[in-house]
């Protein structure tokens, strides 16, 4: 379910590191609490973000969450498509549903993520 | 729900249910030493009759009505048609709450999205929201979501800006950081445009100027948009006199991103102030940094059309501290007065109200003007008021005015120090030929 080669947050975002960019997401458990996602807020192409600051927003219909940057980073890309389907991000939060490009900026931000088996143990934690 | 008061019998069934002895048991846990031993400093109780002489007796201490008066700046005396008050004092129009749930509340909704087409209609924008407080709070709430919109902190307020627009304005934003530059007005009474060249920069957020300004002159909306389109900034028209819209070109069209204002001249009486209506419309890419109540149009489960209070991801109930309003309601019955007043007249009659104010106004600054030291203080072209200059100071001739039955007008000079002897009169279709002639007789005998 969680791809091996991507690292994950607590916050449930995913990164998918690829060189010096990283494509950014939120996974499959973040878009299933979420419901029907109606419209994301992306942020500026060449806003500089810090690790755990907000990148964007994630609306369904009753509620609003913030997607974190998982590292230090500026943001090279979005991906306009959600803007005209938001829906992707529950029908694939793991491919087309990712919400930006990051250039990372210090690759040492990846130590403190998790792996795909540490992040599935982490979900099974929050069921009790 | 049931409005009714508890009779003694329910007050002894509900103490006998919960077991509490006394009512005042109920208050055990406030501290014996600041409970108040003594009855509240009140009046007795009056009967139905005794309480409307007192409340006719007080009454009577407002002479308002007993005046013929032109005051404007911001409130406007128009008629109102006999089927706004009879249709929105129903029962269905008067007792209903928010409409949070549509499937009992479609009359309400219809009417909140009815209002909202029709606001779009005089702005000429693409959204408007559910209605907001008042013209003032209408313009602050504009200023802070061109702030959001534009993420910079300086807005340009016209001074021509009704002054009490202004103060909220500074009320709203007093320690969010933003700051309000104002810019002066010329000759014409329309905003200085060379000044406000030089207000402009890349920390603007917004020019705010009305139109027609509180000096009742009609401001060049097309050419302050493009000013302000020229540093990114956005251009904020405000408009206090509802009706002028019958006339003037709608501000979206030249070029407003925002439109806000005062709704009252739309059928809501005076009111001593209150209560008004605020409306606001801006374009389609605003819509997600528009506060207030939004009215959408859906289809039910059966593919019937419906309505529903929308996009609530906006709103400080799920976006808290970051929504882009704490208002969580509209003036609902305010603005169901102004769209059957403005579906009443139809475009049409809104068209003709406007200019019959434009067209008396025009009588009234002529008959004026033509009186011996009086001056129309602007040249620029006006709607229904205008300031005049006079040769004596304002207080006394409001006094003289008002020896005679009239209120002539509003005297500037407390917001404007520099306007001395200046005062603001407006005029609306409800002014005869010989209640102005009238005002000129009289104004021409207090100053002689």
């Amino acid at each position: 379910m969680y791809p091996n080669d991507f690292r994950y947050t607590k916050e449930h975002e995913w990164i998918k590191i690829e060189g010096d960019e990283a494509l950014v997401g939120i996974t499959d458990f973040a878009q299933h609490q979420l419901g029907d996602i109606i419209f994301v807020e992306l942020p500026a192409v060449g806003k500089e973000l810090a690790a755990r600051q907000s990148i964007g927003v994630v609306e369904s219909v009753k509620s609003v969450s913030d997607v974190y940057a998982p590292v230090t980073g500026t943001v090279v890309a979005v991906n306009e498509a959600l803007g005209q389907t938001a829906d992707l991000l529950n029908k694939d939060p793991h491919g087309q549903g990712w919400i930006v490009r990051i250039k990372i900026k210090d690759k040492k931000d990846l130590d403190g993520l998790l792996s795909a088996g540490d992040y599935e143990k982490f979900l099974e934690g929050l069921e009790h | 729900m049931s409005y009714l008061s508890l009779s003694d019998k329910d007050k002894k069934e509900m103490l006998a249910r919960t077991g509490v002895g006394a009512t005042d048991d109920l208050f055990c846990c406030i501290p014996e030493a600041v409970r108040l031993k003594r009855a509240l400093d009140l009046p007795a109780a009056q009967s139905e009759l005794e309480l409307v002489r007192t409340m006719e007796a007080i009454g009577r201490k407002n002479d308002y009505s007993r005046h013929l008066s032109f005051l404007g700046g911001g409130a406007y005396e128009h008629f109102i048609p006999t089927v706004v008050d009879y249709l929105s004092s129903r029962g269905e129009f008067v007792s209903p709450y928010t409409p949070y749930q549509p499937e009992v509340s479609q009359g309400t909704l219809q009417i909140i999205f009815e209002y909202q087409t029709l606001v779009c209609q005089l702005t000429g924008l693409d959204i408007a929201n559910a209605s907001l407080y008042d013209g003032s709070t209408g313009t602050a709430e504009a200023v802070l979501m061109a702030q959001r919109v534009t993420s910079r902190n300086k807005v340009v307020l016209a001074r021509s800006l009704h002054p009490q627009y202004r103060e909220v304005v500074r009320t709203y934003i007093k320690n969010l950081g933003v700051e309000a530059v104002e810019v002066g007005y010329g000759p014409d009474g329309r905003i200085d445009e060379d000044a406000l060249g030089r207000a402009l920069d890349d920390k603007t957020a917004a020019v705010v100027c009305q139109s027609p300004n509180f000096f009742g002159v009609v401001e060049d909306i097309q050419a302050l948009s493009d000013a302000a389109h020229g540093v990114k900034a956005l251009s904020v028209a405000i408009v206090a006199e509802a009706v002028s819209l019958g006339m003037l070109e709608a501000p979206g069209k030249r070029g407003a991103d925002i439109v806000a204002g005062e709704g009252q001249s739309l059928g809501i009486p005076l009111s001593f102030g209150g209560p008004y209506l605020g409306f606001m419309a801006c374009k389609k890419e605003f819509l997600r940094q528009m506060p207030g109540r939004v009215a959408g149009q859906t289809l039910d489960r059966e593919g019937r059309r419906g309505f529903v209070l929308t996009l609530a991801t906006r709103e400080q109930h799920i976006r808290r501290e970051r929504a882009t309003s704490n208002i969580c309601t509209n003036q609902a019955l305010c603005a169901l007065r102004a769209t059957i007043f403005m579906e009443t007249l139809g475009k049409q009659g809104l068209r003709e109200l406007a200019w019959q104010n434009a067209q008396k106004a025009a009588y009234a600054a002529d008959r004026l003007g033509a009186i011996p030291g009086v001056k129309m203080k602007f040249s620029g072209p006006v709607f229904n008021e205008f300031v005049v200059e006079l040769p004596k100071p304002w207080p006394a001739v409001d006094a003289g005015l008002r020896a005679k039955g009239i209120i002539g007008g509003y005297g500037l000079e407390p917001a404007y120090p520099e306007l001395k002897n200046a005062a603001l009169v407006a005029i609306t279709e409800l002014k005869t030929k010989d209640q102005i002639d009238r005002l000129a007789q009289a104004l021409q005998e207090v100053l002689s």
